[in-house]
C-alpha cells in the first residue's frame, strides 16, 4: 500500500490560517503544518493540545530546591560543621539566610536546563540530526500543509486549491 | 457612568464610624500616668509570679529571648529591645534584670503604651496612602510606557488615585502632629536630643540634624504631598479633556506630565521613606530601604486595582475588560510579590550575614518581639502568592485573584506594622481595637473616596490613542 500525502504550499500566514480552519472544518486530519516562523495561534486552529513543559519545570525546580536543601544541610550541618566566622550552624534553619542565593541559582538550574533537555527530547532535536523538512522553500517564506491522502485525491486537491494555496504535490512517503 | 450604590456607600460609611469607635477606644485605654503603669506592672509580676517581663503579651517576647542568644548579639540586644528609644524617654539605658520593675523601666512602658494608639492609626494610615500613591504611580508608568493593554483601566486607577488627597491629608495632620510634640512616635524630635547639656543629649541624632530636623522634615513632608497631589489634579483633569477632544493635544500632556512625575516620584518615594518610617529608627539606616518600601506598596497596589476591577467587572461596569486584563494584573502582582521578596531577603541578608551591632539591632528586636509577624509575612507575601498565581489558568480566574489579593493586602499591612510598630511601641505591641478600628476607618475612607471619585467619570477614556487595542487586547 502506498502512503501517499497531499504537500499544499502558501505563501501568507493569514491565508495558511484560514486555509487550516476550512481544512479541519472538513474534518480532515492534518498531518503536520511547516513554517519559517511561529504563527500566532496556528497551534489552536490546528486542536493541538496545550504543552505541558511549564509543569515539568516546575517539578525540576522543585527537584532543583530540594538537591539544594540537602546538600547544604549534609556538607555544611551534618558532615563537618565548622565555625566559618562565625555562622550558626547548629541546625540548618539557623544558617538559612546564607544558603537562600544556592537554592535560588540551583532551583533556577535545574528548572531551567532540565526543561530545554526535555524540550530537545520531545521535540526530538540533536546535533548531527537529519532535518526533516519536506521542502527547503518552508525555511524562508513558504508555509507547507501536509495531508494524508486515503483514496480521496481529487477531492482534497480541489479543497485545497479553494483555500489558495499556491502549488499543490502529491507526494509518495516512505 | 458608574452610580455608587446606595449599599457600598453605607458600608463605607459604617466602616469609618466603627473604626474612629476602634480608635477613640484606644487613646481612652492609654494609662494616663507612669503611676498607673507601675501599678499595672505590679500586679501582673504577682500574677505571674514575679516572671521576667510584665505584660501577658510578653510571654511570647520573653522566652524568644532565653531561646535566641545564640543568634544574637546578645549585648546589642540588650541594648536595644529595652534602650533604644531612651533618648528620647529621658532616662539612662537600664540593665535588663537588675532594675526591670524600677521607675525607669515603668516610664519607658509608659511611653510606649501612650505611643499605641498613634501608632495603630500610623500604620493603617501609612499602609492605604501607599498603595494610593503607587497607583497613581502605576498609573503613570502605564502612560509613560504607551502600554496597550491598559487603557480599559485607566478610569479604575484615575478613580483608585482619589483617595490620594483624603489620605494624604490625614498623613499630613499626623505629621504634624508629631512636629508639634503632640504624639511622640519620632524619637529624634523629643527636645534635648540635639542639645549637649540635656540629659538625653544623642550624638548620633545630633550628627544627623542636618537631615532630621522638625523645620526642614515638615517642609519636606509638604512638598511631597504637594508634588503628588498636584500631578494628580493635572493628570485627571486631561485623562478628562480628552475624552471629547479632537486632537491628541491632551494625551501628549498627559505623557509629559507623567514623565516628569515619575523622576519626581522616585526622588520622593525614596525620601518619603527615610522621613517617615526609617526615621522612627534613628539610629539605624539601610540604603535599599526607599525600594523595599516602594515594592511593598507597588505590590498593593496592583492587587487593589486588580480588585477593583474584579468587583466593577462583577457589576457589569467594564464591559471591555476580559480575562486577559485580569491575568496581566495577577501576572504584575505574582512578579512584584517577587520583587517585594527579593528586597525584603536582600535587606534581611546582608545586615543578618554581617550581623554588625548597629544595623543588626533592627532584626533582633523584630525577631524577638515580632517574631509570629515577622515571620508570617514569608507565606502571606511570597509562598501563597507564588502557589496560586504561577498557574497560567488561575490567573484569570476572579476568585483566585481576589483570594489571592486578600492575604497579599494582609501580608503588606503587616510588614508596614512590623516596619513602624517596633520602634514607637516595642514589646508592647497587641493586634486589638485601635489597629482594627485604625483599619476599619482606612478602608471605609478608600471606599467612599474611590468609589465617589469613579462614579464622577465615565468607565471608559475615550480619547485615548491605544483604546481599541486594549479594548482588543487578548493574551
Amino acid at each position: 500500500m502506498s502512503n501517499k500525502v497531499v504537500h499544499a504550499l502558501y505563501n501568507d500566514d493569514d491565508i495558511l490560517m484560514d486555509a487550516v480552519k476550512k481544512v479541519k472544518e472538513k474534518h480532515i486530519h492534518i498531518e503536520d503544518v511547516f513554517t519559517p516562523f511561529p504563527v500566532h495561534g496556528l497551534d489552536k486552529a490546528m486542536g493541538l493540545p496545550h504543552t505541558k513543559l511549564a509543569i515539568t519545570a516546575f517539578l525540576y525546580g522543585l527537584t532543583g530546591l530540594s538537591f539544594a536543601i540537602w546538600m547544604t544541610n549534609y556538607m555544611m550541618i551534618q558532615d563537618w560543621p565548622q565555625d566559618i566566622g562565625g555562622k550558626p550552624n547548629f541546625s540548618w534553619f539557623l544558617n538559612m539566610p546564607a544558603f537562600v542565593p544556592i537554592m535560588f541559582e540551583l532551583t533556577v538550574f535545574f528548572a531551567a536546563h532540565l526543561m530545554v533537555i526535555t524540550f530537545y527530547m520531545r521535540s526530538r532535536i540533536w546535533p548531527f540530526k537529519a532535518a526533516e523538512n519536506p521542502d527547503v522553500r518552508t525555511t524562508d517564506d513558504h508555509f507547507l500543509m501536509e495531508i494524508a491522502i486515503h483514496d480521496n485525491e481529487e477531492e482534497l486537491k480541489s479543497l485545497l486549491s479553494e483555500t489558495g494555496a499556491v502549488e499543490i504535490n502529491v507526494i509518495e512517503k516512505h | 457612568m458608574y452610580q455608587f450604590s446606595g449599599k457600598l456607600k453605607t458600608i463605607a460609611l459604617a466602616l469609618m464610624v466603627l473604626g474612629a469607635v476602634g480608635i477613640i477606644s484606644g487613646f481612652l485605654s492609654t494609662p494616663s500616668s507612669v503611676e498607673e503603669v507601675k501599678e499595672q506592672l505590679h500586679h501582673a509580676q504577682n500574677a505571674h509570679g514575679g516572671h521576667g517581663e510584665a505584660k501577658v503579651e510578653h510571654h511570647e517576647a520573653t522566652d524568644a529571648h532565653a531561646d535566641h542568644h545564640t543568634e544574637a548579639s546578645h549585648d546589642t540586644h540588650g541594648h536595644d529591645a529595652h534602650g533604644h528609644a531612651d533618648e528620647a524617654h529621658h532616662e539612662a539605658a537600664p540593665s535588663h534584670g537588675e532594675e526591670a520593675h524600677g521607675d525607669s523601666h515603668a516610664e519607658h512602658v509608659f511611653h510606649q503604651l501612650k505611643n499605641r494608639p498613634w501608632a495603630a492609626l500610623y500604620v493603617a494610615c501609612m499602609f492605604f496612602f501607599g498603595v494610593t500613591l503607587l497607583v497613581l504611580a502605576f498609573n503613570a508608568i502605564q502612560r509613560v510606557a504607551q502600554a496597550g493593554w491598559s487603557i480599559v483601566l485607566f478610569r479604575v486607577m484615575e478613580g483608585i488615585t482619589g483617595n490620594l488627597l483624603p489620605v494624604t491629608i490625614i498623613l499630613l495632620v499626623l505629621l504634624l502632629l508629631g512636629s508639634a510634640h503632640v504624639h511622640h512616635l519620632f524619637v529624634w524630635m523629643a527636645p534635648g536630643t540635639v542639645d549637649p547639656t540635656a540629659a538625653n543629649y544623642d550624638a548620633i541624632i545630633d550628627g544627623k540634624s542636618w537631615w532630621l530636623n522638625v523645620p526642614g522634615w515638615t517642609i519636606r513632608a509638604i512638598v511631597y504631598i504637594a508634588g503628588w497631589n498636584i500631578y494628580r489634579h493635572l493628570s485627571r483633569k486631561a485623562s478628562l479633556a480628552q475624552d471629547n477632544a479632537t486632537d491628541l493635544v491632551n494625551y501628549t500632556k498627559n505623557f509629559k506630565m507623567s514623565v516628569a512625575f515619575l523622576a519626581f516620584f522616585l526622588f520622593t518615594e525614596s525620601m518619603m521613606s527615610w522621613d517617615w518610617i526609617m526615621s522612627l529608627d534613628p539610629h539605624w539606616f539601610s540604603t535599599l530601604f526607599g525600594w523595599y518600601v516602594l515594592a511593598t506598596f507597588l505590590v498593593s497596589a496592583v492587587t487593589v486595582i486588580a480588585m477593583v476591577t474584579v468587583y466593577l467587572q462583577s457589576k457589569g461596569h467594564l464591559e471591555y475588560v476580559n480575562d486577559s486584563h485580569i491575568h496581566d494584573l495577577a501576572k504584575f502582582m505574582f512578579g512584584f510579590s517577587v520583587f517585594w521578596t527579593y528586597l525584603w531577603f536582600s535587606q534581611f541578608m546582608l545586615i543578618w550575614y554581617a550581623d554588625m551591632p548597629e544595623e543588626t539591632t533592627y532584626f533582633v528586636q523584630r525577631f524577638e518581639e515580632y517574631k509570629l509577624p515577622f515571620l508570617l509575612m514569608i507565606p502571606m507575601n511570597f509562598i501563597f502568592p507564588i502557589l496560586v498565581l504561577i498557574n497560567s489558568d488561575y490567573k484569570r480566574i476572579p476568585n483566585f485573584v481576589i483570594g489571592a489579593g486578600v492575604v497579599v493586602l494582609l501580608g503588606h499591612y503587616t510588614d508596614v506594622f512590623i516596619m513602624i510598630m517596633p520602634a514607637t511601641v516595642g514589646g508592647e505591641w497587641f493586634f486589638g481595637l485601635p489597629e482594627i478600628g485604625a483599619i476599619l476607618f482606612f478602608l471605609g475612607l478608600f471606599i467612599y473616596s474611590v468609589f465617589t471619585s469613579i462614579s464622577k467619570a465615565p468607565l471608559l477614556a475615550k480619547g485615548n490613542p491605544f483604546l481599541h487595542e486594549s479594548e482588543t487586547f487578548h493574551y
